[in-house]
């Protein structure tokens, strides 16, 4: 499921309701653990099985080393940059001469080959290069705000759910305050005011430009949506026996917390990464697209639409060409993840009824033989 | 099957019922060919543990557990009248009109969002051509059969503001509310306290001699089978071990499992053990099930002839109800059932009781 | 009850204090640079600034900025100076656009949302629940901003079905707002409709596995009877909280790219276009009265259902 960078709320629950904070371990058709192979193993399979979520993997792949390759299509194809102006400029086209932007100021559609391959927008700058330069920007927002997510919420996750008390206290209320604000509106309140001045956290100084700001506000609106079931599981596991076993034995919290209960929480982790990954992206567009994002002249796929939209309906291309983009890439990953949920989550699957009805008096015989 | 008893007693005659689940990992052979039947105002318990495939074959009767993953093969009849094939309008006539069944956790078998009282009228609607009032009426009587005091007031209450022992009474109100003629119990008292179970077993014990329907006692636990069984049916990894009355299952066990199961009763009449004996071992997967007898690998008595399959055949002459499946000659069983003057299962790598 | 409900609410006076002391520090305090100079815009004169300075007291100390900010905005007095128009009363004349936008996609996606998402559910695993599922991954892969463009190239320009955007008052003319409004409700609900489809879907299939749906079939009623009043019924609780925090988060600023790709004039493309312009008072105070109303109506939500869900009445 992805969020929706327009409504927060919803697909904060929904998306955690269905990543669900608590992915089972591999269970066998008896209601126990399938002997001998190991969740991930197990889970591994069932990706493997599932060809639609790998083609779909496989498709977000291409377009990542498509635009980790622009500097070469850039130079080697299309011989120019993604900032460089070509509206004087004509172009042959099947041996006709063509005005890249034309005198009423229509940009050229797309001639299909190397130079403008998809076209030229109304600066008369080649739509195919700023369209994988765009992309590097967005997927670099994107992985970069995924893993400033991943990291915080991961860490306040745990914090919370393990120490409990006042640090719990605090550090939920503070997840409770960020989830609160719908995330476009905490987003575009970041972005306006980061935009203008950029900001200084001690050392670090960011100028408003830097791509680092949109990736940094989007990482922090979206923790609460991840540390929250983090913090629910670690809740549950802290009172396991292996935790209460490490802690008979002197293990130090900070041991008890990485190497006891972030294997356990790891599997929730990486049923968010692409989710959060796709949410990332397609916020980082909704605020390019309102101009609380990355700032021109920098391209990316939110700014290039957003461009592109004022000149709708004359030249659709400039819509089209990176909206198709960001869709694919945000679906590819979408459905990845999908699939990636339902290999770790049996659950999710078409379920089997005698599983669970013997799972039922399986906990109970346990329960009567071991007194 | 031998017709023992004539048509107008026999209420449901299973045979050679087999029901299998198309699974990720293959096919699980839950129930494989267990045959049994039930008379009117008799109390057939079947026991065993954990996937033995006990529920399903309550689950199977009921057609609670159709899905395109299972399928079933055999025949079960009630009063002659085939139901594993009943088409969905026919099973839903069955369904809590002439069978009924009690669910093993009063706390997650109501929806906790409906009125007690709209969850009865609702069955003796589905049923009866009754007005609303009147099936809360019926509804009424019903509750006070079972002992819920103030019923009529309890009506209107939900679930969660009944105990659990007051919530399973409502249970078997709603079993009985259409006076079902066999009344499937799925380890009904598994999740009460001790002292409950007892009033809710003598309740399930009079109900019967009252209203002369037909009990099967799905349950894990011998103790509970020997307030009210008249008959047991010891089930292992999907199998029908041991079949018959009361006193021959206690008294006279003959498959290895029954001696297991009965040694790990808990007895007021005698002093715990540190550690009540469990059976070594795990049960056998239902995926690849061990050839021959399933209880082998976990059977302390396991000699050359157990590869083979054994079937459920009347070992003892003189006890013409009585069958099992095992290869041991009946009296090296009488001999190595005893451990410690008990009867029980010896270790598996210890030394046999000889 | 009453003290679940007496207990809500004052947590919600404790979030509503904490959001605009976040909201003031994001907006005032945080960022580099004069506070002053971002309020004022780009094409504010030195004397504009000085005034600016001295009316929102930005050389007090934080604490009393805190003060004369919100006053500011809670008096309606805060005015944005690219403009010269009063931010308010702007945000009153675009509410009724906002409120018709969210409360008509709010039906729409709710009733979508659950019919797909029970389709999905019954027929599990089969092809209509594939289709369905890769419909419902488009939706929420597609930005509502290029939905809605495109749908307006297609629709608007080339068949010229629907209008090209712009909003009507309902008291001007039912028929024509309710004309302008059918696209733009669509293209908000899409998202929407593919997150509720595959939340319910989920929810129905874990509530089908429930025990008490198993007694429900055990007692012999019709299977359409087993999945509306004990499924559906049951898997519909969450699906209507949750749809009170949207539609809360929606009308509290979320339908913002939806208004501006279709040109509503509602409260979101207000605060769009100010952000276009760099024009911060506005979008100071749409970003605090919105968290403000997400706020009050997820408060309000929970205590509505304090008293629908009978579990909750009991124990909260």
């Amino acid at each position: 499921m992805a969020i929706d960078p327009a409504t927060p709320d919803t697909t904060g629950t929904g998306a955690i309701r269905e990543a669900g904070g608590d992915v089972p371990a591999a269970v066998g058709p008896d209601g126990r653990p399938a002997a001998g192979i190991g969740p991930y193993r197990l889970g591994l399979r069932r990706l493997r099985r599932n060809k639609v979520a790998l083609a779909f993997g496989a498709l977000f792949l291409v377009i990542v080393v498509l635009c980790l390759a622009a500097p070469l299509y850039a130079d080697h194809v299309a011989h120019t940059g993604p900032n460089d102006n070509h509206v004087t400029e004509q172009v042959t086209v099947r041996g006709e001469q063509k005005d890249v932007v034309s005198p009423a100021g229509l940009p050229i559609g797309p001639t299909w080959q190397g130079r403008f391959l998809l076209g030229a927008d109304q600066n008369g700058r080649d739509l195919a290069v700023r369209l994988l330069y765009g992309g590097r920007n967005s997927l670099q927002v994107g992985f970069v705000a995924t893993l400033i997510t991943m990291v915080l919420a991961t860490i306040v996750g745990i914090c919370a759910g393990y120490f409990r008390g006042a640090v719990d206290g605090v550090l939920a209320r503070i997840l409770d305050l960020i989830w609160a604000y719908p995330v476009v509106l905490l987003g575009i309140a970041l972005g306006t005011s980061l935009a203008l001045g950029g900001i200084t956290i001690g050392p670090l100084e960011l100028s408003g430009n830097s791509l680092y700001v949109p990736a940094a506000i989007i990482g922090i609106v979206y923790i609460p949506y991840v540390a929250k079931p983090i913090r629910g599981q670690v809740l549950g596991l802290r009172e396991k026996e292996f935790v209460d076993a490490a802690r008979v034995q002197g293990a130090s919290s900070l041991h008890i917390m990485s190497r006891e209960i972030l294997p356990n929480v790891a599997s929730t982790l990486i049923v968010f990464l692409p989710l959060m990954v796709a949410n990332a992206i397609l916020l980082e567009a909704a605020l390019s697209y309102l101009g609380a994002g990355i700032q021109p002249p920098n391209p990316s796929w939110g700014t290039m639409i957003s461009d592109g939209i004022r000149l709708i309906p004359s030249a659709i291309h400039l819509t089209f060409v990176p909206g198709a983009m960001l869709v694919l890439a945000v679906l590819g990953i979408n459905v990845f993840g999908d699939g990636v949920r339902d290999a770790l989550d049996p659950r999710a699957r078409v379920r089997i009824s005698a599983a669970r009805e013997e799972k039922i008096s399986d906990e109970a015989m346990e329960a009567t033989v071991e007194h | 099957m031998t017709p023992a008893m004539s048509d107008a007693e026999r209420l449901l005659d299973v045979d050679d019922l087999r029901v299998s689940f198309r699974t990720e990992e293959g096919v699980v052979h839950a129930v494989d060919g267990v045959s049994f039947h039930v008379d009117r105002g008799e109390v057939l318990a079947i026991v065993g543990e954990s996937g033995s495939g006990k529920t399903v074959t309550g689950m199977s009767l009921m057609g609670l557990n159709r899905s395109p993953n299972a399928t079933f093969r055999g025949r079960a009849t009630l009063k002659g009248r085939e139901l594993l094939s009943a088409s969905d309008a026919e099973l839903r006539r069955v369904r809590g009109g002439e069978i009924a069944m009690i669910f093993q956790d009063p706390m997650t078998a109501l929806n906790p969002v409906q009125r007690i009282g709209d969850q009865i009228v609702e069955q003796i609607r589905a049923h009866e051509p009754l007005s609303k009032a009147q099936a809360l009426d019926r509804s009424v009587e019903l509750m006070e059969r079972v002992g819920v005091p103030r019923a009529a007031e309890r009506l209107r209450s939900y679930p969660h503001e009944f105990s659990g022992g007051m919530r399973q009474r409502v249970m078997i109100a709603m079993a009985l509310s259409c006076s079902p003629e066999l009344l499937i119990a799925d380890e009904p008292t598994t999740a009460l306290d001790v002292t409950i179970q007892a009033q809710i077993l003598r309740e399930l014990d009079q109900l019967r001699r009252e209203t002369q329907a037909g009990v099967i006692l799905v349950t894990h636990d011998l103790g509970v089978v020997a307030e009210i069984a008249d008959r047991i049916a010891v089930m292992y990894g999907g199998r029908i071990v041991e079949q018959g009355t009361l006193d021959e299952l206690f008294y006279d066990p003959q498959h290895p499992y029954t001696w297991g199961l009965l040694g790990s009763i808990t007895r007021v009449d005698r002093d715990r053990p540190g550690r009540l004996p469990a059976i070594a071992g795990l049960p056998p997967s239902l995926l690849a099930p061990p050839s021959g007898c399933h209880f082998r690998p976990r059977c302390p008595h396991e000699f050359d002839k157990c590869v083979q399959r054994p079937e459920l055949e009347v070992r003892d002459p003189a006890q013409p109800d009585h069958c099992d499946r095992c290869w041991l000659a009946v009296e090296d069983k009488r001999r190595l059932r005893v451990v410690d003057g008990e009867i029980g299962l010896a270790a598996k790598q210890g030394k046999v009781v000889a | 009850m009453a003290r679940f409900v007496v207990r809500r609410l004052l947590s919600m006076v404790l979030v509503l204090f904490a959001i605009s002391i976040l909201t003031f520090l994001i907006f005032q305090a945080i960022p580099n640079g004069d506070p002053a100079v971002r309020m004022a815009g780009r094409l504010a004169t030195p004397e504009q600034i000085a005034q600016i300075r001295q009316s929102w007291g930005f050389d007090d100390p934080i604490w009393q900025q805190y003060l004369t900010t919100m006053g500011k905005i809670f008096s309606g007095d805060v005015v944005s100076y690219t403009q010269q128009l009063n931010v308010l009363d702007q945000i009153k004349q675009a509410l009724p656009a906002t409120l018709s936008l969210s409360i008509g996609a709010g039906i729409i996606w709710l009733f979508f949302g659950v019919l797909f998402g029970l389709i999905s559910a019954i027929k599990a695993g089969r092809f209509t629940d594939r289709a369905l599922t890769v419909l419902a991954l488009v939706g929420v892969s597609t930005p509502v901003f290029l939905l809605g463009a495109v749908a307006l190239y297609f629709l608007a320009f080339k068949l010229t079905i629907f209008p090209n955007g712009g909003y009507v008052p309902l008291t001007d003319d039912p028929v024509d707002w309710l004309y302008h409004l059918i696209l733009p409700w669509c293209v908000l609900s899409v998202l929407f409709i593919g997150v509720y489809s595959r939340v319910l879907r989920s929810n129905v299939l874990d509530t089908m596995s429930e025990d008490y749906v198993r007694t429900a079939r055990a007692k012999g009623i019709s299977e359409r009877r087993v999945m509306v009043r004990h499924v559906l019924r049951n898997s519909m609780i969450p699906i209507i909280s949750l749809w009170s925090l949207d539609f809360a988060a929606v009308i509290g600023g979320g339908a913002i790219l939806t208004e501006s790709v279709f040109n509503l004039q509602g409260v979101g493309q207000y605060a769009a276009d100010s952000i276009q312009q760099l024009d911060v008072p506005p979008v100071l105070v749409v970003v605090m009265l919105g968290a403000f109303a997400v706020v009050i109506l997820s408060a309000l939500t929970d205590v509505i259902f304090a008293f629908l869900d009978p579990r909750i009445r009991l124990t909260g």
